[in-house]
């Protein structure tokens, strides 16, 4: 058993900082109550303060001002609220048809089939091998009823980046609202939205080493959404709830310990895995684009060999990472980004997908395609697939 | 480290038991669920004289319940005759290894089925096998026994989740009783379609939810 776990599933979840953790902790134990008015009791406004601040990191770092910022309890929620809150919006007024990518993670995906059996038309769109959705395609999908745009900044599973400029420019063109998920590109890859046309972006604290169950949506002015979340007058009077102003303040603390030197060595450690194990390991093939790609991520698939066999033999060797492999997921299906990119169960069934994080070295890539080499090669020799002789 | 499977399952997923390739076995197959993306080639040889499996071997592109069955299902066979092996269950491999998952049941049913059907080709191949049998509601019956329902681990059949079966000029019709929105719909469809699309005499096979 090794010493310490080589965690590369940042994107599923992260370590959080200490740093965050010292920055939430007052307002637990001291400034524990709701954030009130400013005409309430002084505990309550300093609460209030607090929360202000947090907004304004947040959404100065996507160069939108604080009343564009909505906290929710995470990614999830905050992709529900866009596209349901759009769709309750302008289903009525507008029209009833949603676009959405093929690719998407299930919080977008999923919301949008939920609303196809209220009667809306819901468009999947195709993307290309490397992931990438193509403007003039979406050009072309847009009709006089389509009403909302929803294509991630970059992908959950592949990291393939999105052309996010040129999707917003088209759908700013056809006077439709879009959305992005850039749950795994906030503070890590830049997204302007004072230069670039987006109206909704959904961001979470879970992904950058801050805590799970925060995140955020940010609304432009001006853009038509319902409110979904019933009770107060919270966030603007969009999404009701007590304020998790711990979690704000850690989500806050999060994006501004992330430097843009930890996200470039990042990248140093992606190149490295991709190289080596591109290099060394027979019969594998990097999923998503080669360079537009988020710097934490790889994506190989090792054929002729099963993900799930693979995570448990590095698991036995204290390694963390996924697999698209049907064994592997809550659906018993292979993973649907893969099949989005043209892939087939075979290709989905061996891949893996390596996500790296602030606490991750040089020394984990290299432990990872040395454990990765031996167990691909000994699982190749109890596979059917692959022989020579077939 | 944390795992689903016990340590049984996790020693034969670690070292399976007669890995690897029978040159000219007497008998072969391969199964595969493209549900779930496994796949098992299991090969024997068989004593003419006591018609005993005296070798068997697998080899196995899929997760460790699937290695694990393969591995087991090796040593259970090795011995015995067609007639016993042929007999071997899912549950007795199942119970071999001190108990799988339910959610893994299909996976490691493909090494059972592996272990028949090149039981069954070597009876083909010498002419031990009576004559093809019209498909019948019965014979879908027992091949639905095989599709595993992921959340209890009982075939479909006993898991009460097919509603209704037709059979008839050549299409079979099955109704089963959940939703198509739900988790595992998918992937229950195409097993049924895995396990049924083979039968000599049916040109389609079509499923139902029950929305």
């Amino acid at each position: 058993m090794a010493d310490r776990t080589i965690y590369l599933d940042n994107a599923a979840a992260t370590r959080m900082d200490e740093r965050v953790l010292e920055a939430m902790q007052p307002y637990f134990f001291d400034t524990y109550a709701v954030a009130t008015s400013e005409f309430g009791y002084s505990l309550g406004i300093e609460a209030r303060d607090a929360l202000d601040e947090a907004r304004a990191t947040l959404s100065k770092a996507l160069g939108a001002s604080p009343e564009e910022f909505v906290f929710t309890s995470g990614s999830t929620e905050s992709s529900n609220m866009a596209i349901k809150g759009v769709a309750l919006a302008l289903g009525e007024k507008k029209g009833k048809h949603i676009i959405v990518s093929r690719i998407e993670d299930f919080p977008v995906i999923h919301s949008a089939q939920a609303l196809e059996k209220q009667g809306f038309r819901v468009t999947l769109l195709e993307v290309g091998g490397d992931g990438l959705v193509s403007p003039d395609k979406l050009r072309e999908a847009i009709t006089d009823e389509t009403i909302l745009v929803s294509v991630q900044h970059a992908n959950q599973e592949i990291g393939t980046i999105q052309d996010i400029e040129g999707i917003g420019k088209v759908c700013r063109e056809k006077g439709v609202v879009f959305h992005t998920d850039a749950t795994h590109t906030y503070t890590r890859v830049p997204l302007d939205a004072s230069k670039v046309p987006v109206n909704l972006v959904t961001v979470a604290a879970h992904t950058i080493h801050g805590p799970k169950g925060i995140g955020g949506l940010y609304i432009r002015k001006g853009t038509p959404i319902t409110k979904w979340m019933d009770g107060g007058f919270q966030e603007f009077n969009l999404r009701a709830g007590l304020e998790n102003i711990p979690g704000a303040v850690g989500f806050a603390r999060a994006v501004e310990i992330v430097a843009p030197e930890e996200t470039d060595k990042l990248q140093e450690i992606r190149e490295h895995i991709i190289e080596r194990a591109l290099a060394e390991i027979p019969n594998s093939t990097l999923n998503g684009h080669r360079t537009q790609r988020l710097p934490q991520n790889a994506n190989i698939t090792f054929h002729f060999v099963e993900g799930e066999s693979i995570t448990l033999h590095l698991d036995m060797r204290g390694i963390a990472v996924s697999t698209g492999s049907a064994c592997f997921s809550r659906s018993l299906e292979g993973s649907h980004v893969i099949y989005g990119i043209g892939g087939d169960h075979e290709r989905a069934h061996g891949s893996i997908r390596f996500s790296l994080g602030r606490y991750n070295t040089m020394e984990d890539a290299d432990a990872v395609v040395d454990a990765l080499a031996e167990i691909v090669s000994e699982l190749r020799s109890i596979s059917p697939l692959g022989k020579e002789n077939d | 480290m944390r795992s689903p499977y016990n340590e049984t399952v996790m020693e034969h997923f670690r070292h399976p038991r007669n890995v690897g390739k029978i040159d000219n076995p007497d008998g072969k197959s391969t199964e595969g669920s493209p549900a779930c993306g496994d796949m098992v080639s299991v090969y024997i040889s068989v004593d003419e004289a006591t018609k005993t499996i005296s070798d068997v071997k697998f080899e196995s592109y899929g997760c460790a319940s699937n290695i694990a069955t393969g591995s087991i299902i090796t040593e259970l066979a090795k011995g015995k005759t067609l007639d016993e092996a042929k007999k071997i269950t899912w549950k007795q491999a199942s119970d071999a290894l001190g108990g799988l998952p339910p959610i893994k049941a299909h996976c490691s049913v493909l090494a059972v089925e592996g272990l028949r059907s090149a039981i069954q080709n070597y009876e083909e191949k010498h002419g031990l096998v009576k004559e093809k049998k019209p498909t019948t509601v019965e014979i879908v019956q027992q091949r639905l026994r095989k599709v595993m329902d992921p959340l209890t681990g009982l075939g479909l059949v006993r898991a009460k989740l097919v509603q209704d079966i037709k059979v008839k000029d050549g299409v079979v019709r099955i109704k089963v009783d959940l939703p198509s929105g739900h988790q595992f719909a998918s992937a229950i469809k195409q097993e049924i379609h895995e396990k049924l699309d083979t039968l000599w005499d049916i040109k389609e096979v079509v499923v139902d939810y029950v929305e």
